[in-house]
């Protein structure tokens, strides 16, 4: 076993000789990888139709990317994700060919052009408080540039659209005073910005557009306060609530102040509770949200308002759109049963519609949210409307003519969790015909790539082979496959949306708009968190689909209530969903199974009670067999303190329920708050798999690995080293590393990295941990390696023992007995700073590891854990040179053909998932950001497979030839042999 | 090269001591002053000493048989100091080699003796020093398996495939959802 082992291994180091890098070649690409770009939900959108040749729409995002769209296909033009922090706040157009964006809360003016989306400018704005956003372009006829007004950070710039240079600049920061609105009138050169200072008191401001100059200044007061924002009624009169809001106040406010009240009741009669007024940009028109309706209002005359229109079912409706010389339209979109309905109305002619159109939506989709309007010329010279319409999971369509024109699934930018299903098992009985189809053009194929191979292939040819390669079938069918490389991906977005994909093409195969994750009346704030495998069966319940639990919970505080959800992972739909009556603050999906392979999970709520799932009496008596063996531990990182805890009782609750249990706390480790700060914790992953518990080292030597699942790592930076690099001197700086035991809370490790500090990015694997973080001493990056060892296995050397089963190796260990653990580490320069890290996983564990490090430029780099091996030394002795320890460098090599990635960016990369396959060798890497990324990786080659571009055909052909010249030789020498004997 | 003759000899059963007893042989008179009569006489001495050379030659083919691996073993040996230490193909394949010979020889010990069987030829002690250099040789390749390392001789043989210990304890937690 051994020998075989080593010469297989022996086999793959000449293979590793042989082949140095893992790169792909030109034609590989799109082979067992695909990337699919999006761009998250939109924000803001700005068309460019007007006599552009290609007809676009730009659109910033929640997920803060600014994209160029192609309105007729829904392509990307062009794209730039901006950091996480960088929330883009304003966007529009200047000069007709720059997109102004305004970011990071009003202090970022940036330019991009339009064509290509180079960014041209950039201005930072000075500003000293957070406020109120606002961007408007202003376009004086007389001059060729056009100026930008900008308010943010509680002062109002003015800037040249042509270099961003800033023209004035007035700060509107007295006390208390919040604008609420900066605009300015069509035609004028005055800006108002209006506000509130206090409660009660009514500012505006006036100023000159060009200058900059204060021209008036007014303040009044209002007794009954206000509430709320300010919105528009019309040109010259704004919209507020009172402080009960329970009456509007109309203000008029260009000349004199005054303020008029109007009951709302007396409005809408049977309103209870107005929520806020809707920010509309309608002129004459406003809109009033309701708890259940949205009324729209119209001023009739001064001071008196109307009730246009009372829509009580979801809607969404645009801004004003100027159209034609004078004209306002604006759409409103509604759901009519199945179907939304687009209405495109003039603002100030309520009863007539420009555009009326109704289409069949997806009831996954959910509700319509925004929508952005925008004209276009017909053939017949009249107008017509098209509609971007951005949905309730997040997903964006144009609506044009009555069709859906195209659609994006915009939600896949937003992925919060990612779990994986396994695909049905192939049926019996696959039809002759099918066979017989497919045999026929696997002989093509092989013939194609047969002439490939002998490089008599025609250009044509090549290109159906590449197409075909590219198109397999093989890779998107919807059964499970002999290597496991076919399975779906279970993706949960921001919006609460479940989507499958399919590991082969990245199709979605099914999607699901969880009914338990949208807002009701029970639920008013529904937040996804995390998905789980609840039941994978296989062996004896294999006819039973496999089904993921959904963990949500109704609202943001610790106390929110949870909600469960089980999916079907082959159908997508919702078996069944529990509303709990408790919070739920972790989940532990335990390592025991019920008889129908549904795994146990442990819910723990926020008072430190374990509630048990599934709630049978069977799970309980599976679990009562385990009870005192189950420990879980809660990081509290604003105390800095982990505790660990154990499970105690049946709840003494009044109603006795039997599926929860009190937990009391068995250890507490307090890192000292004024010294420490908990920045990372790792642990390993719960799926992992590890082949062997021995590490040989040189010389046929063994060394015991220290496996345990239970171990935590936890990093802890100085308070002040918890800021971006660069504001702290490396002597008040420093970083410590612990490693923990979560049953008995013993501190297995600590290390002390002076002069260095955060963001940490740790992985745990087998028996060791890799870190990343930041030398401030030495200006760069760095990583280390923990490995750590189990000593009191050590004696467990002779062979004989061993051969006998006399050895204590197998026996299950207990964290009570103190193992005595020996670490070993050492650290490495690194080039890069990084997003994440995630390491590969192999169904048995036995292919060698790589770490896998999402960059900051978001790509996906596999490092070699072999260059993380605290045993490398600056010379190597020639058995440990065997053994493939690498001479010792100052800092990790990056291989530019090691990018997994190879030539394209996961943007706004933030996870990275590794799904073992079937095959030992290979693992799925799935990189998720605004975009997602798969591909399949084999760290130590495919020593276990025939590649990919194996020629079956010629293997054939040989054997024929063989099989065929053995037997005319044979003939031959019968022939020769009876002549012989003749003579 | 006396052996060579007497192979010779054996195969053309050419017999110049012509000790015929026709009398057609008889009739040209013997020449004068030889007596055949001695001649006759030792007839039979003659045929056990013939007897005797074949079993001496046959011995004698024994022996040489059996120490025919020596020459095997000197050139094993040397072919095993020319592959070296290190596992890759050509030594992999002399160690083989060196393994298979000797069992294959000894597997066919009985047939290598078998044309030296005789009542009087002992070809006990051949066989066994022809096991004993077999079995050296099978040594050397033994050997040489074991300094190329793959022999298993050390703990790590025997402990690399030996799961993980299984763990008594479960533990499970983290940072709160929310």
């Amino acid at each position: 076993m051994a020998m075989v082992l080593r010469l297989s291994l022996f086999l793959t180091v000449l293979l590793l000789s042989l082949n140095p890098s893992s790169a792909l070649y030109d034609d590989q690409v799109g082979l067992m990888d695909w990337h699919q770009q999006y761009i998250g939900k939109a924000k803001h959108v700005v068309f460019h139709t007007q006599k552009a040749g290609r007809k676009r729409v730009v659109v910033s995002t929640e997920e803060n990317v600014i994209a160029s769209l192609d309105l007729r296909r829904g392509d990307i033009f062009w794209r730039h994700a901006l950091g996480a922090t960088d929330t883009v706040d304003e966007m529009d157009i200047a000069l007709g060919k720059y997109v102004i964006t305004l970011s990071s809360g009003g202090t970022i003016l940036r330019a991009w052009n339009l064509p290509d989306g180079q960014m041209v400018w950039e201005s930072l704005l000075q500003g000293s408080k957070p406020s109120k956003k606002f961007l408007s372009v202003m376009n004086f006829k007389m001059d060729k540039d056009n100026i930008i007004f900008v308010f943010g950070g509680g002062c109002l710039h003015a800037v040249s659209s042509i270099d961003g240079e800033v023209l004035w600049r007035k700060e509107l920061t007295t006390e208390s005073l919040q604008i609420q609105q900066v605009f300015q009138p069509v035609d004028s050169d005055i800006i108002y910005a209006v506000g509130f200072v206090g409660s009660s008191q009514f500012q505006t401001y006036q100023f000159n557009a060009k200058t900059g100059e204060l021209l008036k200044q007014s303040v009044a007061a209002f007794h009954g306060g206000f509430s709320g924002e300010i919105s528009f009624a019309s040109d010259d009169i704004l919209v507020a609530l009172d402080a009960t809001g329970s009456h509007l106040v109309l203000i008029l406010y260009q000349d004199e102040i005054s303020f008029h009240q109007t009951y709302i009741s007396d409005l809408v009669p049977d309103s209870s509770g107005v929520e806020r007024i809707l920010p509309t940009k309608l002129t004459g028109i406003f809109a009033l949200k309701t708890d259940s309706s949205v009324v729209f209002l119209r001023l009739i005359g001064e001071y008196k308002l109307e009730v246009v229109e009372k829509i009580n079912s979801a809607a969404a409706f645009s801004d004003a759109l100027s159209f034609s010389e004078g004209q306002k339209a604006f759409g409103l979109v509604q759901h009519v049963g199945s179907r939304i309905q687009l209405v495109v109305k003039l603002d100030n002619d309520w009863n007539s519609n420009l555009l009326e159109e109704s289409v069949e939506i997806d009831p996954q989709k959910g509700l319509v949210q925004k929508i952005f309007i925008n004209n276009y010329m017909r053939t017949d010279k009249s107008y017509g409307f098209r509609a971007l319409i951005v949905m309730e999971d997040h997903s964006l369509m144009l609506l044009q003519q009555g069709v859906i024109v195209w659609t994006r699934e915009d939600g896949l930018a937003s992925i919060i969790d990612v779990t994986t299903a396994e695909l049905p098992v192939e049926k019996e009985g696959v039809s002759v015909s099918k066979v017989e189809h497919n045999l026929f053009e696997w002989l093509k194929g092989h013939i194609l790539k047969l002439k490939g191979t002998l490089m008599l292939a025609s250009p044509d040819d090549i290109a159906a082979i590449q197409a075909m390669r590219l198109k397999s079938s093989e890779k998107s069918k919807m059964t499970r496959d002999h290597n496991g490389f076919r399975k779906l991906l279970i993706v949960l977005s921001g919006a609460g949306k479940l989507f499958a994909l399919h590991t082969g093409d990245g199709r979605v195969v099914w999607s699901l708009l969880l009914p338990s994750l949208r807002r009701s009346g029970s639920c008013q704030f529904p937040t996804g968190s995390n998905i789980y495998q609840w039941q994978v069966p296989h062996h004896h319940a294999l006819d039973e689909n496999p089904s993921i639990l959904v963990v949500s919970r109704c609202g943001l505080g610790s106390d929110a209530l949870g909600v469960l959800s089980f999916v079907d992972s082959y159908t997508g739909k919702e078996l069944s969903s529990l509303s709990l009556a408790h919070s739920i603050a972790q989940v532990i999906p335990l390592p025991l199974t019920d008889s129908t392979e549904q795994r146990l999970h442990l819910l723990i709520d926020a008072s430190g009670r374990a509630h048990l799932y599934p709630k049978t009496s069977e799970a309980f008596k599976i679990f009562q067999s385990e009870f005192p063996n189950i420990y879980w531990y809660s990081i509290d990182a604003e105390k800095e303190i982990i505790r660990g805890h154990a499970l105690h009782s049946n709840c003494g609750l009044e109603e006795t329920d039997e599926y929860c249990f009190n937990t009391r706390e068995l250890w507490s480790i307090v890192f000292p708050s004024e010294s420490e700060k908990i920045i990372s914790t790792a642990t390993r992953k719960l799926n992992e798999v590890v082949h062997t518990q021995a590490k040989v080292i040189a010389d046929q030597d063994v060394t015991f690995k220290y496996i345990s699942r239970n171990l935590l790592f936890v990093a802890t930076v100085a308070p002040k080293g918890d800021c971006p690099i660069g504001s702290v001197t490396p002597e008040e700086s420093w970083l410590v590393v612990y490693l923990i035991d979560t049953v008995t809370g013993r501190i297995l490790h600590r290390m002390t990295h002076l002069g260095s500090q955060g963001p940490v990015h740790a992985v745990i694997s087998e028996n060791w941990v890799v870190y990343h973080y930041f030398n401030l001493r030495a200006h760069k990056y760095e990583m280390s390696v923990i490995e750590i060892y189990d000593q009191s296995r050590a004696d467990n050397k002779d062979v004989w023992k061993l051969l006998l089963g006399k050895h204590n190796l197998t026996t299950p260990v207990s964290s009570y007995s103190r193992p005595e653990v020996v670490m070993k580490s050492q650290s490495y320069f690194f080039t890069h700073s990084v997003k994440t890290m995630s390491v590969t996983s192999t169904a048995k564990g036995i292919t060698s590891k790589q770490l896998l490090i999402g960059t900051i430029g978001d790509q996906v780099l596999a490092l070699d854990k072999r260059y993380l091996d605290p045993r490398r030394s600056i010379n190597p002795t020639q058995a440990e040179k065997e053994e493939g320890i690498i001479p010792l460098t100052d800092s990790l090599p990056i291989i530019p053909q090691s990018y997994v990635t190879h030539s394209l960016q996961v943007e706004g990369l933030r996870g990275i998932l590794t799904v073992p396959t079937k095959l030992e060798s290979t693992t799925l890497v799935f990189a998720y950001g605004v975009d997602l990324f798969l591909t399949r990786i084999a760290p130590s080659r495919t020593y276990d497979s025939l590649t990919e571009d194996f020629s079956y055909a010629l293997l054939l052909i040989t054997i024929v030839a063989l099989i065929a010249a053995i037997f005319v030789t044979w003939v031959l020498s019968e022939k020769k042999e009876l002549r012989e004997k003749w003579r | 090269m006396e052996k060579g003759k007497g192979v010779l000899v054996r195969r053309w059963a050419i017999d110049f001591t012509d000790n015929s007893t026709t009398t057609s042989s008889r009739d040209i008179p013997d020449p004068l002053g030889y007596s055949r009569a001695s001649q006759d006489q030792d007839d039979s001495t003659v045929s056990r000493q013939k007897k005797d050379a074949e079993s001496n030659w046959k011995a004698q083919k024994a022996w040489e048989v059996a120490q025919a691996p020596v020459k095997n073993l000197l050139m094993m040996g040397f072919m095993m100091w020319m592959a070296g230490n290190t596992v890759h193909l050509f030594s992999i394949g002399i160690t083989f080699s060196a393994l298979w010979q000797p069992i294959n020889a000894l597997q066919g010990v009985g047939k290598v003796f078998e044309p030296y069987k005789d009542s009087k030829v002992d070809t006990l002690t051949p066989k066994l020093l022809f096991i004993a250099l077999n079995l050296a040789s099978l040594a050397l390749g033994v050997w040489k398996l074991n300094t190329l390392g793959l022999l298993p001789t050390h703990a790590s043989d025997w402990v690399s495939s030996l799961p993980p210990a299984q763990e008594v304890e479960y533990s499970s937690g983290g940072l709160p959802l929310y």
